[in-house]
């Protein structure tokens, strides 16, 4: 079969490895580590793709991370992400070399990028995969994700076109440790580029300022009540909330007794949420606090109380005093960043 | 200028309920909406078009019959015309073939400056559609923005990235994606709901009628193919304490939230 | 016979509910308390065409028909029944008869910016003396040149204050009872025009509610409403039609207050099982859902007579009345399902409650209700 034969053409599994700044995302090596696994069954070469400008000792740090092989394409043009030469390098290097899985972090770069080289390829693509399996009888990679806000998770392939690609959510996969005797082959390459190539030009890049994140849509809050006994503690909260990326919130208590203003006040007569971590930190857990954040997916309870009825929805229960508590996670979160 | 808008009509996944036994969406009762992402784009469209003189907005979508009243809305928030791509032949399509047919619809029109798509549908949260008819269309894009100024032909966008931003800069004709906070959309108008349903104001047209190969849409045309849908894994809530020392408390949780890829 | 919506009314009631539940509700409880009257609430309608639903386009309204706004006033007073009066008093009261009686003149100079939401309208009929015996009218007016000079108080005024233009009724011929009643287009900055109390009520809080005073008030000769003579039959045909708006009110109430109910009692738990497993309160949700439903149809057809042209006085009168029952009883049993809950101000029920009183009494108490229905039967 002519497809069959297509699909023989395409050989190894790559991982586009993003950096910015001459920094490596985590994602990438989460990547790798995925890759690595996927290759080894398949019995093929992993190779990570790396862009960018005068930052070789990223690529024999992603030969420690497991790459077999890393295609280094190096130029001043490539220093910073732009749609227009990142898909032109990685569309060229695909026509030539035919992988047969492409592999990319879900982040925004991957998620500009990707569907871009998958139209111009013309190849399937799926977005923000949590789980990636393999059908090695057919080469087929089984890619599964959530959809439909998170209520349904499909799995999908791509039987005849090569390679499959895929982007892959960050912080799912796991990474492979750093092997500091692992060697592979790096390949420098000089891509033709000029300015006239890139039609969407970054001309400034911006650090933070990105507006606070709206209560209803944030994925992770750490809110306070009566328990938090003041202003003072809810800049606690806030720092938790800022380590783990998240946002603050606050039961009627403590937006009554004004120690945070209304707009982050959850329940009844403020905003429902449902994120993925919902951390309650001396909120009893009123009914009228309940209504608004009983469907968050992880419920957290610090309460001095061991009957606080905020136990009944929670996940995890830790009874303690949070001015205790908070600061120990909040070195803990310091202590595994630093490693 | 002419700005052309591509629009998906989605069910309203807030109110999504899944068939426990089957693993499928349960379609039946649930509300059909345009999809938010794509109200930003069509309300820049037409920001543009209150702020500019000889704006002509263009509402396109690709869908079932039904989704004509998602162009309805369209047209009743201030579109100036709209057009419905329909066929069986598109069922099935994936982003790559939906990608392939728009564009279609898109050469079709013919002169265009601005296309606008929302960033990603709320179903199938791929984000794939608007960078893969840029691709399509050989045109340059600005994903994800966030803030946009036009000063001639030129396009000012800012492009938003996990920590921060990119100002990325660009000439028409272009693809922009518009993110939740790139503005307010503004409502239908009741006149203009009146107004969007007399006559033909949607023109419906078949892939034949725009050039469009049926082999390269639909289901044939798609080169992803989804196996099976089923519900998340329901997490029951069994309350876990954790004992120790607070800093052992604190280690534990963070331990858990890990390994749940919650942190 | 065809119960289903038209697709355009369909969608205004999709447009309609995401208006009210993001720019309506949030405010809805600070307005409540403070009684604070929203006007950027009444500019954003405006911008939307949802302060001229039923007109034709041609006087600055949206084209749409008598259901259309039905629907806008239910899904608006289903999160706050003060912003729904205002718009129910707006069109129905102050800009139809205008629409219905007025000259061409008339309707370009004031229906328009109404039907637009430029201007906002008010209806000034009852008195101190002349509630529901509206034909008791102590004010007056009296030609003089080409003026009239109205004189007079008139008190529960609907948008007092927060209007533009008012439907303002006097007597010009006491020797002819009410057939000496003649209505008024009056404007706010007219000479000799006052707005007196401002009214604290129990319910409709944010909805401005004055006493209205006339004191050599001039008024413009041609802008007498219809003839001289003619003001009774226009306060009362206006009020057939308010009555529809008030009966549409009621129903958004009792559906408001129905669905917060349904939430809580999926959500509250005793005896170790939510509120919804208990048979009893089973019985109360199947009767409320059955009265809700009954008093929807007697609305819609009610509004579906008006604008089909066919009598409607029985039809209003039936649907308010039935409406307005059903939101009074759901409310309160709707607080009672919330238990203590249902009392304080942190569950909208409580709110609901108090502004469910006032359709049972304004545009007609449901005694009035009764008299026009058996009047009609009885005739």
């Amino acid at each position: 079969m002519a497809v069959k034969e297509n699909i023989l053409a395409h050989k190894g599994v790559w991982v586009f490895a993003e950096q910015r700044e001459g920094n490596l995302l985590n994602v990438g090596l989460e990547l790798l580590g995925e890759g690595r696994k996927i290759a080894d069954k398949l019995g093929v070469e992993l190779t990570a793709v790396l862009l960018g400008h005068r930052i070789e000792a990223l690529a024999g740090r992603l030969i420690k991370y497991g790459a077999d092989r890393v295609i280094y394409a190096e130029h001043e043009l490539l220093a910073t992400y732009t749609t227009d030469a990142y898909t032109g390098v990685i569309c060229e290097l695909i026509n030539e070399r035919k992988p047969e899985i492409m592999l990319l972090g879900a982040t925004s770069t991957g998620r500009d990028l990707a569907p871009r080289i998958s139209a111009r390829i013309h190849t399937g693509l799926t977005a923000d995969c949590t789980k990636l399996d393999l059908d090695l009888e057919n080469r087929r990679l089984i890619q599964t994700l959530p959809t439909f806000g998170d209520n349904l998770m499909a799995t999908i392939i791509t039987p005849n076109h090569r390679p499959q690609m895929a982007t892959v959510r960050p912080g799912v996969m796991e990474r492979a440790p750093y092997d500091e005797k692992r060697e592979g082959i790096i390949e420098k390459i000089k891509p033709e580029l000029s300015q006239e190539h890139i039609r969407a030009r970054v001309v400034k890049t911006i650090k933070g300022g990105k507006a606070q994140v709206k209560l209803e849509e944030a994925k992770i809050i750490v809110s306070g009540g009566r328990g938090v006994k003041g202003p003072e503690g809810f800049k606690l909260i806030k720092e938790l909330a800022e380590k783990l990326g998240g946002v603050v919130g606050a039961s009627r208590a403590a937006v009554d007794e004004g120690w945070i203003d209304k707009a982050h006040l959850v329940g009844q007569t403020g905003k429902t949420v449902r994120p993925d971590l919902y951390i309650a930190c001396g909120i009893s857990g009123a009914i009228q606090h309940l209504a608004g954040m009983k469907e968050s997916k992880c419920i957290v309870a610090i309460n001095k109380d061991k009957n606080a009825p905020i136990f009944k929805i929670a996940d995890y229960g830790i009874v303690g005093d949070l001015y205790e508590i908070i600061p120990a996670l909040i070195s803990e979160l310091d202590n595994t960043k630093n490693n | 200028m002419n700005i052309i808008v591509c629009i998906k009509q989605v069910p309203d996944t807030n109110e999504a309920k899944i068939d426990p036994v089957r693993g499928t969406l349960i379609r039946e009762g649930l509300p059909s909406i345009i999809n938010p992402d794509d109200r930003n784009a069509l309300e820049e469209a037409l920001r543009i078009k209150d702020e500019m003189e000889g704006v002509k907005v263009t509402a396109i979508s690709m869908g079932p019959p039904q989704a004509e009243i998602a162009l309805v809305e369209a047209l009743a928030m201030g579109a100036d015309e709209a057009i419905l791509l329909t066929d069986r032949a598109l069922a099935g399509s994936d982003t790559l073939a939906t990608s392939t047919a728009l564009s279609a619809v898109i050469r079709y029109i013919g002169d265009f400056d601005l296309i606008f798509c929302g960033r990603q549908a709320i179903d199938g949260e791929t984000a794939h559609v608007g960078p893969q008819i840029a691709e399509h269309l050989n045109i340059p894009q600005i994903t994800c923005v966030e803030e946009l100024k036009i000063e001639g032909r030129r396009v000012i966008a800012k492009r938003a990235l996990e920590d921060g931003y990119f100002i990325v800069e660009a000439e028409m004709p272009l693809l922009l994606t518009a993110a939740k906070e790139l503005n307010q959309p503004r409502y239908p108008s009741i006149k203009g709901i009146f107004e969007g349903f007399k006559g033909d104001r949607i023109k419906i047209v078949s892939p034949n009628d725009v050039n469009c190969d049926v082999t390269t849409v639909g289901l044939e045309g798609s080169p992803t193919r989804v196996v099976e849908t089923f519900p998340p894994p329901i997490k029951s809530r069994d309350l876990e304490m954790l004992e120790g020392s607070p800093a052992e408390q604190a280690r534990q949780l963070l331990q858990r939230l890990r390994e749940e890829k919650i942190v | 016979m065809d119960f289903l919506l038209t697709r355009e009314q369909e969608m205004v009631r999709t447009v309609m509910r995401k208006f009210a539940e993001n720019e309506v509700k949030p405010i809805a409880a600070e307005i409540d308390e403070s009684g604070r009257f929203p006007r950027e609430t009444v500019k954003k309608m405006a911008r939307y065409n949802m302060l001229g639903i039923p007109f034709p386009k041609e006087y600055g309204g949206a084209g749409g028909d008598d259901i259309s706004y039905v629907i806008a006033v239910e899904e608006i007073s289903k999160v706050c029944a003060a912003t729904g009066v205002i718009l129910s008093a707006h069109t129905s009261l102050a800009s139809w008869p205008i629409y219905k009686y007025g000259t061409e003149e008339q309707k370009q100079k004031y229906l328009v910016p109404l039907a637009k939401g430029e201007k906002l309208g008010a209806f000034a009929l009852t008195e101190p003396n002349a509630g529901t015996d509206a034909a008791a009218q102590q004010t007056t007016a009296v030609l003089k040149g080409d003026n009239y000079m109205l004189n007079g108080r008139k008190i529960f005024v609907t948008n007092g204050g927060q209007a533009d233009i008012y439907i303002v009724f006097a007597m010009t011929d006491r020797s002819r009872k009410h057939k000496g009643i003649s209505a008024f287009i009056v404007e706010k900055d007219f000479p000799g025009f006052s707005i007196g109390k401002i009214e604290n009520k129990m319910g409709i809080r944010a909805s401005a509610t004055t006493e209205l005073i006339l004191e050599d008030c001039v008024v413009p000769r041609e802008n007498i409403l219809g003839k001289e003579g003619e003001g009774f039959k226009i306060a009362m045909a206006s009020l057939d039609g308010g009555r529809i708006g008030i009966a549409a009110q009621a129903l958004g109430i009792a559906e408001g207050a129905f669905e917060e109910t349904v939430k809580y009692v999926k959500e509250r738990e005793q005896f170790g099982k939510p509120l919804a497993k208990f048979q009893g309160l089973q019985w109360m949700i199947a009767d409320m859902a059955t009265d809700i439903e009954a008093a929807k149809l007697l609305v819609y057809k009610a509004a579906m007579h008006k604008q089909k042209g066919l009598s409607y006085t029985k039809e209003a009168a039936m649907a308010k009345l039935f409406a307005a029952n059903t939101a009074m009883d759901v409310t309160t049993k709707c607080v009672q399902l919330h238990g203590g809950y249902g009392y304080i101000k942190d569950y909208p029920v409580e709110r609901m409650m108090r502004d469910a009183k006032i359709t049972e009494i304004y545009e007609g108490t449901s005694q009035v209700m009764q008299m026009v229905i058996a009047a009609n039967i009885l005739r």
